[in-house]
């Protein structure tokens, strides 16, 4: 029988994703000898004609990390898409949109401008032109789409790895059931569906009620090692956050960030966090409330710091010049087709 | 959700030159919602492009109601709960209050008008006063004009749609 075949991408991504991949350590050799790996450009020298060459659905599950923003990977993503069965969004930023999602905050043209024409360093302010002449032929660039999007955004997805990157034991997890073929139903994501208080190690701490008169950011407070960050004032987006990474960040004496996304019931993560953070000021008054919220300087980057392009709104609105109000559809890039 | 999608999705009914603009109100049931029917009995004449959704209670307001309404075609959002003090559950009202006000923190820095969401106490005998904040709403957010959201449709992730009956809403975890 011959082993099922896997292939792994990158997208708008860190790098992230692929060191944990190879935090798997000793397990990486299992999973390498289970499997076929067939695609993996971080790591091995396939080409993209030998992913067009295998038959439609060859590949067992492609691994995909990273959000959407060029042709290029719109390209890539696609073609995977035809050739595997399952694909799997691999980290928060394929899953939500990541950090790399925050570029939402901007336009396609204040980014250009910015990065090619106005910072400092920038000195003849050339813009990338995605076709140029030089004297040995013509070069082509990806396009910079308008918006960066989730995986899901632009292909049907199967399965969803949260975390940024997806903590290790639950990758082996994915991966064993993969090769066992124990696959969930479509849409899982798999991690536990319960809030990450229910495994943090100072859940015994959090007061019942819990209200505050003041946030603090971690370089204000030497945090107490065993106290619900909550309770110390510090912004911990742990009871609007999925269970599954054993709360290391918590452990470092750092609170919550949200990387492994929103619970199964709950739509847009921002606006959950909001609220549950918003329940807990303590002045009840106009402007009481507004002292207190106004200490979290910058709520778009703290509440949707992993998921703005999966978020109801998707990006900043009304700073596009008078675009349309139809999303722009990206079009379809050459080698698409219809996934599945 | 489906039933504030059959609302917000009723047809503007836009003449040739003027804006109709679509409003979706959360109003609770026991101050705002009742000082709507009073409005409602006293004949009183309102801006119909308000459509109203009624919540047990101002604090049952998930800022994800005012978001959706928004993804749906809103262009503004009104909520309207009991004063301060007069809460039927003694503190929802002070929980919309905190919810609300950080919610428009964050919608302005993502390129919202501040006026296209606003929080309004208004008890069960202010019928007139439903009338007057529905109908400077109206004409507030009919300056404003419409709001013109870019988002991807949900068509990839009716999987994970599919396996969740309430996709907004519920507990937090």
């Amino acid at each position: 029988m011959s082993k099922p075949k896997v292939a792994f991408y990158w997208c708008a991504s860190c790098g992230g994703c692929e060191e944990a991949v190879v935090d798997l350590a000793e397990q990486v050799l299992d999973v390498v000898g289970a499997v076929d790996i067939v695609f993996w450009p971080v790591a091995l020298d396939f080409k993209v004609a030998d992913v067009e060459a295998l038959a439609d659905g060859e590949i067992a599950a492609s691994f995909i990390n990273g959000a959407v923003r060029t042709s290029e990977q719109r390209e890539i993503v696609e073609l995977l898409r035809r050739k595997s069965k399952a694909v799997v969004a691999f980290g928060a930023c394929a899953w939500l949109g990541g950090i790399p999602g925050l570029a939402n905050l901007r336009t396609r043209e204040e980014i250009l401008a910015e990065v090619y024409r106005d910072l400092p360093s920038v000195a003849d302010g050339a813009m990338p032109r995605e076709e140029v002449e030089v004297p040995e032929g013509r070069l082509h660039l990806p396009r910079f789409d308008e918006d960066v999007r989730t995986l899901d955004q632009v292909i049907p997805v199967d399965y969803y790895l949260p975390g940024c990157p997806p903590p290790v034991a639950l990758i082996a997890q994915a991966v064993t059931a993969l090769v066992e073929g124990r696959l969930p139903e479509p849409g899982t994501v798999l991690a536990p569906d319960v809030a990450l208080c229910s495994e943090c190690p100072r859940r015994a701490t959090k007061p019942e009620d819990l209200k505050l008169e003041r946030f603090v950011r971690p370089q204000e407070i030497v945090a107490d090692p065993e106290t619900c960050l909550l309770a110390q004032g510090l912004l911990c987006l742990g009871p609007a956050t999925r269970a599954g990474c054993g709360a290391p960040c918590v452990a470092a004496n750092m609170p919550c960030t949200g990387c492994m996304g929103p619970t199964g019931r709950v739509r847009d993560q921002g606006a959950k966090a909001l609220s549950a953070i918003a329940s807990l000021i303590a002045p009840s008054d106009p402007e009481g409330v507004a002292k207190v919220a106004e200490q979290i300087l910058d709520p778009v980057g703290t509440f949707y710091r992993y998921s703005l392009p999966a978020s109801l709104l998707h990006r900043r609105v009304g700073t596009d010049g008078g675009r349309p109000a139809e999303p722009s559809e990206p079009v379809a890039a050459a080698g698409g087709g219809e996934p599945r | 959700m489906s039933e504030a999608r059959t609302i917000v999705e009723a047809p503007r009914a836009a003449t040739a030159d003027r804006f109709e603009p679509r409003i979706v109100a959360f109003f609770c049931t026991w101050c705002t919602y009742t000082a709507a029917d009073l409005a409602g009995i006293s004949r009183l004449r309102y801006a119909p492009n308000v459509r109203v959704i009624r919540l047990m209670c101002s604090g049952r307001l998930d800022p994800q109601f005012v978001l959706a309404a928004l993804r749906e075609g809103a262009d503004g959002v009104l909520i309207g709960g009991c004063h301060p003090g007069d809460c039927h559950y003694q503190e929802g009202n002070y929980n919309a209050l905190r919810r609300v006000e950080l919610l428009k923190r964050m919608l302005r820095d993502l390129g919202l008008e501040e006026e296209r969401v606003r929080l309004e106490w208004i008890s069960a005998s202010e019928a007139d006063r439903v009338q007057r904040v529905c109908n400077e709403m109206t004409e507030r957010i009919r300056e404003l004009g419409p709001l013109h959201l870019s988002v991807p449709g949900d068509g990839h992730r009716r999987a994970a749609v599919a396996r969740e009956p309430e996709p907004v809403g519920g507990e937090v975890g």
